[in-house]
């Protein structure tokens, strides 16, 4: 990906980020990821229905790496089923430790495609996902 | 100040290290000693009848001996040597207060102690009942008023920092020491941060207890220091049994241990760590922590006085009289202010610095912490400043 393409993308992702701040709504299950690191702290919110992920929103304090990734993982995940949503998790994971993935899956995740050079931040890019791991066997 | 001692700047000189409150650089001195010890005089201490072991145990007991006089102590037997501060803290709580507090007694902590200095006391309240109670603080400090106010009969341990490493504000141990005395109340000092930085004499302070670490203090990792008043040690159950630390033992279970400071000391100890460290307050006295003090402070009134132009950046801990910087980049988060300063080379801690409840009292949940010691620059100040002042293009570096 052209480098000022991926910048723009975590940029415009990171300062008005798809699905910020936390709902009031029970039908939402709500995971709090922590990044190893222990800096980042963000609280994301999946609501399912009928075995499809409806709606996704999160807040707190992240990186922007990070935050950019919870941006753009909401908006692939939305309307998603579990075995879609198991592709994108599979796909991303792998693109992240430099394996063979889909990249056509992935669209604007492919933003992430060179964070395997700096190790310390691959956990930032993989945090919102520890929450989709967490919900995917309730889809 | 004697930079040219340390090899990690001949190494690479464009390395700007403000990291000294997670760790130090060692001097080539420390370096040395511990090769010396690999390379010329291998062998276990308190054991042999060899000459090199007679040398082992000549050196690693000599370095009780400088330790002693680091703090200002009279006796060698009352320092112990541990993996760090964090297993001093927890010898402390989990060998003697255990057995000398009861359910409903209560331990005074605050908000902004390191991890080391509440998880174990907290794990301490859950098992038997003791009682965790917080100093409030004072625009985030500790006043001896407000300790004062929280004593009552049932406070039995004050367990703080003496330097805190978020803030970097100092306590006033002296008046705290002297109000444990006056009610018998336990006196638990964490000088993970003082140690290494000024000077400190644990009998005018009127310290119980004392943990600190090598590592942050030019000396290498894995080693630390307990110090406790010998009647206090004495009955300090020993929380790892084994080789060394026994006097005899039979079958029917009858042990004996040794005395101290052996009987603390399970198994066979980290000899070149213990070494290097003596190295390390060899170098550290023959600089003169007070120089290294003074100097510290100059280094953050320069920086700060700097700083302060600099429209988007907050300072928190402007006006505290020592070594560290605790600040953000406005609006941007700390981690991600910590990878543009590396791109120039500039090592600085982001994120909560284990101290994850003093943001219920600052709040402010991460910052940027930049330390200073003795070998750092007003040029690396500047080239600090240099780059914070174009930190408009912080996306570009980060992402």
């Amino acid at each position: 990906m052209d480098p000022n393409v991926r910048r723009q993308i975590l940029l415009d992702n990171y300062q008005h980020p798809t699905g910020h701040g936390l709902k009031e709504d029970s039908s939402y299950i709500k995971i709090n990821t922590n990044n190893e690191s222990c800096i980042d702290n963000l609280d994301i919110m999946y609501k399912i229905k009928d075995g499809r992920i409806e709606d996704i929103c999160f807040d707190g304090e992240a990186c922007a790496i990070s935050t950019s990734a919870t941006s753009i993982m909401i908006q692939k995940l939305i309307g998603k089923n579990k075995e879609e949503a198991q592709r994108i998790l599979d796909n991303y994971e792998a693109m992240l430790d430099e394996r063979e993935y889909d990249k056509e899956l992935l669209e604007e995740l492919n933003a992430y495609d060179e964070i395997y050079k700096q190790p310390n931040r691959k956990k930032c890019a993989l945090l919102p996902f520890e929450s989709l791991r967490k919900i995917i066997n309730k889809l | 100040m004697n930079r040219e001692d340390f090899e990690i700047f001949k190494q690479d000189p464009s390395l700007i290290y403000f990291d000294n409150g997670a760790t130090t650089q060692k001097p080539k001195v420390v370096v040395d000693s511990i090769v010396d010890y690999y390379t010329k005089y291998t062998a276990n201490a308190h054991r042999g009848d060899y000459d090199i072991s007679l040398k082992v145990d000549m050196a690693y007991e000599g370095v009780r001996d400088k330790v002693k006089e680091l703090i200002h102590n009279k006796k060698s037997k009352e320092i112990v040597f541990t993996s760090g501060a964090t297993a001093s803290i927890n010898m402390i709580v989990f060998g003697f207060m255990k057995y000398h507090l009861t359910s409903g007694d209560e331990v005074l902590i605050t908000k902004s102690e390191h991890a080391s200095n509440i998880l174990p006391w907290i794990d301490l309240a859950k098992e038997m009942g003791i009682i965790v109670r917080y100093i409030p603080l004072e625009n985030h400090l500790v006043t001896i008023e407000n300790v004062e106010k929280m004593v009552n009969e049932r406070t039995k341990v004050i367990s703080l920092a003496q330097v805190t490493n978020v803030l970097g504000d100092e306590r006033p141990i002296e008046k705290i020491g002297k109000l444990c005395k006056e009610n018998g109340i336990y006196f638990v000092v964490d000088g993970s941060q003082s140690v290494p930085h000024m000077e400190i004499d644990v009998q005018k302070l009127n310290i119980d207890f004392l943990a600190f670490s090598a590592h942050k203090m030019l000396g290498p990792t894995g080693v630390g220091v307990l110090y406790g008043r010998e009647e206090l040690l004495e009955n300090l159950k020993p929380t790892s049994l084994g080789g060394g630390m026994n006097a005899t033992f039979d079958s029917e279970g009858r042990i004996e241990y040794k005395s101290l400071p052996s009987r603390l000391e399970a198994g066979t100890p980290n000899i070149a760590g213990v070494i290097g460290l003596g190295s390390a307050i060899d170098y550290l006295l023959k600089v003169g922590l007070n120089n290294i003090h003074r100097h510290e402070v100059e280094l953050k009134k320069y920086a700060i006085q700097k700083l302060e132009k600099i429209p988007n950046i907050v300072i928190y801990n402007k006006d505290i009289e020592n070594g560290m910087i605790a600040f953000n980049i406005d609006k941007v988060f700390s981690q991600d202010t910590a990878v543009y300063l590396n791109h120039y080379h500039i090592c600085v801690r982001a994120g909560n610095h284990c101290a994850k409840i003093l943001k219920e009292d600052i709040q402010v949940k991460n910052t940027c912490r930049i330390s200073f010691y003795l070998y750092n620059t007003k040029e690396e100040i500047d080239e600090l400043v240099r780059v914070l002042e174009q930190s408009e293009d912080i996306f570009k570096i980060v992402l």
